[in-house]
């Protein structure tokens, strides 16, 4: 099977020249993968490709680059499910949000920057217990999904906020926050909580779903940070927008059933915050000028009572508890 | 084709635009609505993040309503599709919690057969899948020949895929296109068509809110696009009601990029007076659109 490759290349020697394609084509089985594709291709093409890989089995996390747009492991993704996809030419690019080095390299250092900053690591209360630690098996089932995280950067490579923000923490390092905060032995739940509320921190996710979608280990990273934040809610660590946000949302709709556009952003805001309610004020103007701004007088949905009954049935569980 | 109706929050508050195009469109393309005036609030993702089993509860509600009715569910909002089809799957794979939430419906005299299922649909599969291009094709009355328009997908309709429906149709995510296509229009691709708007973090993280808004306008007005086009109305709060605050992040000159809602696209094509489907009623004016028919 012929398989054409378009490799985004970069050389550190001739900085000046970006975003220059390279084609290559290079006769492989049909079950080749893409990354047996780039070797064969730097092996035999152009021994001056750079690419990282190790494992070749989805283990090492070595490989990720994006591929037709999107970040995936090299060495899991097979070329015929890509043309399937359409296109004869397979696009790869470095994985995105980090620094080039050359060609499909890039400088991973912010990424483990981000794992080191949230302490990867567990720590207890008092001395260690003469054997093991006892955990419960249901509470060690509930970190599976992270613990399945191979930092790849597959999850931040497509993060749609550090795109525009390179000081947020990231999927994979909040994820991986979850691993320490979600871990029964662990005694720094609130510590590690209240500085992953801060700014850069949980609350600047979108919950666009990208890092759901493209982790190649299925670690759902965004799943994992919601459960943060339900964890800083529940904990009372509520003094910032993103936890005020969801309060007042859910207690909006306890109360009539849907959403009240009006007062949401003002209780987000805070009540008594001036700056943030002023902030506000040209985009509400706006939306009057054009007949689009939201009713102050907010009606209650017909059977409202049920929706009341609801909540008061569910209150108080948590989503890390609740149907997963 | 018949189905329950639900409209979202966001269509009877912010963009009550939305709702009026939908209402006038629906009858023109053969579908008729059963509105579910007591419908409840999706949970748009934010009550899952506080108590996961109200959300699930609050969702099956709504699908309880529409089975009710023996009619699938439409949505004209990508946010309420993302988190009906999660709740579905959920209330689907755990057979308990399906038990729990119908003991809480039962008060009401709800019911949810989670074995059973329902379809959900928003408007933008019923247009390819139920409708067919091919038939909306040919109820086109005036083709949108010269307008360059740009899909804007919003985030819960493409992700996660496995949720989406994305094994039985895995062109969902160029949907968009095929429609704007099957009017008459020309599509205009551009990198940040299947990224997030911005919109859940506006009260949050302002500037990094607008600048992901401004990142997606810039790029399209630069590849010509004389607007965008959505099915998600929380994506047109940040793209048309915040731009005018996003051009300060833009990389473009002048940055105006009307932000139709798709009902809004089909309307047109179908011969409907602009007023009629409140292309007045937009922050950034829509006279470029209008120009161009």
């Amino acid at each position: 099977m012929e398989v054409k490759l378009k490799v985004k290349r970069f050389d550190p020697e001739s900085p000046e020249v970006k975003g220059r394609y390279q084609e290559y084509s290079v006769d492989m089985p049909e079950n080749a993968t893409v990354l047996e594709s780039l070797i064969q291709a730097r092996d035999y093409e152009d021994e001056s490709l750079a690419l990282r890989c190790s494992c070749r089995s989805s283990i090492c996390g070595s490989c990720a680059m994006r591929i037709n747009g999107r970040a995936r492991l090299a060495c899991k993704t097979q070329v015929r499910n890509l043309t399937k996809e359409g296109g004869e030419e397979i696009v790869v690019e470095p994985p995105g949000n980090m620094p080039v080095i050359k060609d499909l390299v890039v400088d991973m250092s912010s990424f483990w920057d981000k794992v080191l900053a949230v302490k990867p690591w567990l720590q207890p209360s008092g001395p260690p217990p003469e054997r093991e630690y006892l955990v419960p098996n249901e509470a060690m089932a509930a970190l599976t999904e992270v613990m399945n995280c191979i930092m790849c950067g597959a999850c931040v490579s497509d993060c749609t906020v550090l795109e525009v923000d390179p000081t947020f923490l990231g999927p994979a390092a909040l994820a991986k926050a979850w691993r320490f905060v979600g871990d029964p032995r662990d005694a720094e739940d609130l510590p590690r909580l209240r500085e992953l509320s801060e700014a850069s921190g949980m609350w600047d996710c979108t919950r666009c779903n990208m890092c759901v979608q493209v982790c190649p280990k299925d670690v759902k990273p965004m799943d994992q940070i919601l459960k943060l934040r339900a964890e800083a809610t529940h904990a009372g660590i509520t003094g910032n927008a993103g936890s005020r946000h969801t309060i007042a949302f859910t207690e909006i709709v306890e109360h009539s059933g849907r959403l009240d556009e009006f007062r949401l952003p003002i209780l987000t805001h805070g009540k008594l915050n001036l700056v943030g309610q002023v902030s506000d004020l040209p985009v509400a103007l706006r939306m009057l000028r054009s007949g689009k701004m939201p009713s102050p007088f907010h009606k209650p949905i017909g059977g409202v009572k049920h929706i009341k009954r609801i909540f008061r049935r569910f209150a108080g569980k948590k989503p890390s508890e609740g149907s997963h | 084709m018949r189905y329950a109706f639900w409209p979202g929050c966001v269509s009877k508050g912010a963009c009550p635009e939305l709702y009026t195009s939908m209402v006038r469109v629906a009858p023109e393309l053969g579908i008729e609505l059963e509105e579910l005036y007591d419908g409840n609030c999706t949970g748009a993702g934010v009550i899952s993040e506080h108590s996961m089993e109200t959300a699930d509860a609050l969702n099956a509600r709504n699908f309880a309503l529409a089975q009710r009715l023996g009619l699938p569910l439409i949505n004209i909002c990508s946010t309420c599709q993302g988190v009906q089809s999660l709740a579905q799957q959920r209330l689907r794979k755990n057979p308990q919690l399906a038990a729990r939430v119908n003991e809480a419906l039962a008060d009401e005299g709800l019911q949810y057969d989670a074995e059973k299922g329902l379809e959900v649909k928003n408007f933008l599969w019923v247009l390819v899948e139920d409708l067919g291009l091919e038939k909306l094709r040919s109820m086109v009355k005036k083709p949108l020949t010269g307008l360059k328009a740009g899909p804007f997908y919003g985030c819960y309709i493409l992700r996660p895929e496995s949720v989406l429906g994305f094994d039985e149709h895995p062109d969902r995510d160029h949907y968009l296109e095929y429609v704007i296509e099957a009017v008459g229009a020309t599509v205009v691709n551009y990198e940040g068509q299947d990224k997030c708007c911005g919109f859940p973090i506006m009260t949050i993280n302002k500037k990094n809110s607008l600048s992901m808004a401004a990142s997606h306008l810039s790029e399209a007005q630069s590849e010509g696009a004389d607007c965008l086009v959505t099915p998600c109305p929380l994506c047109h709060l940040n793209l048309d009601a915040q731009q005018p605050d996003a051009v300060r992040y833009a990389t473009v000159n002048g940055l105006e990029v009307p932000i139709l809602h798709l009902p809004q696209l089909i309307g047109l094509a179908l011969g409907i007076d602009a007023a009629e489907l409140r292309l007045n009623r937009h922050v950034v004016s829509t006279r470029k659109v209008l120009a161009r028919l």
